[in-house]
């Protein structure tokens, strides 16, 4: 499922969510549900990395919330991908935070090119071929020994 | 009999009206959780230092996403 569907799904799911977006750790936005992804993203990475130097011990952040009077902000994050949302004030945390990871869950990774298929080879060029059986090696018959008489 | 039974009920209530009065207060409260991988969490209360940092970003996010 792509990100864009994934936020639609989520959106539809949970009516405590007022705006979500999901971006990878380089901060490309791969869907959002407000037309300014990308500023959205910008401060949600920098609510994270602001968390992220709050953390007592060696353990990475996965998620947090950020509860105001008028809202409260959730980010999750799993392995690269990050997704940030809105609620109003007072949302039953744990419900968005599963709703958030089942969503993120469902998002497929971006995949990279597939390297160029061979061409498959020209009828002439059997080239590849014969060598081919010229290298396997034929398993050489064995001599018979000539007779001692 | 009537007097203990009166005051019984005044102490009930009393107990119950703060209560609610605490529940109300730490729910409106501004805050910051913070979930780590190994299972720790970090709360910051209003007026800690961590807080302070983060809660300014989040009132951004929200008032921004709600201007658009």
């Amino acid at each position: 499922m792509d990100a864009q569907h994934a936020l639609a799904d989520l959106t539809e799911i949970s009516s405590q969510i007022r705006a979500a977006v999901v971006f990878d750790d380089k901060g490309k936005v791969a869907g959002s549900t407000l037309p300014d992804g990308e500023a959205f993203a910008r401060a949600a990475a920098d609510l994270l990395a602001a968390a992220e130097e709050l953390k007592p011990g060696q353990s990475p952040l996965t998620q947090l919330e950020v509860a105001t009077a008028d809202g409260s902000v959730f980010v999750v994050r799993q392995d690269e991908a990050t997704m940030a949302a809105i609620t109003g004030p007072n949302p039953t945390v744990g419900l968005v935070f599963y709703d958030l990871k089942s969503a993120l869950r469902s998002v497929k990774p971006a995949k990279p090119k597939p390297p160029p298929r061979k061409r498959p080879a020209a009828p002439g060029s059997k080239k590849t071929s014969a060598a081919k059986k010229a290298t396997a090696k034929k398993p050489t018959p064995r001599r018979k020994k000539p007779d001692a008489s | 009999m009537r007097r203990s039974a009166a005051l019984l009920v005044g102490a009930l209530g009393g107990m119950l009206a703060g209560a609610a009065f605490i529940r109300r207060q730490t729910a409106h409260r501004e805050r910051a959780d913070l979930y780590f991988e190994d299972g720790s969490m970090l709360s910051l209360t209003d007026g800690s230092p961590g807080a302070d940092r983060l809660l300014p970003l989040a009132r951004r996010i929200i008032g921004e996403a709600r201007s658009r």
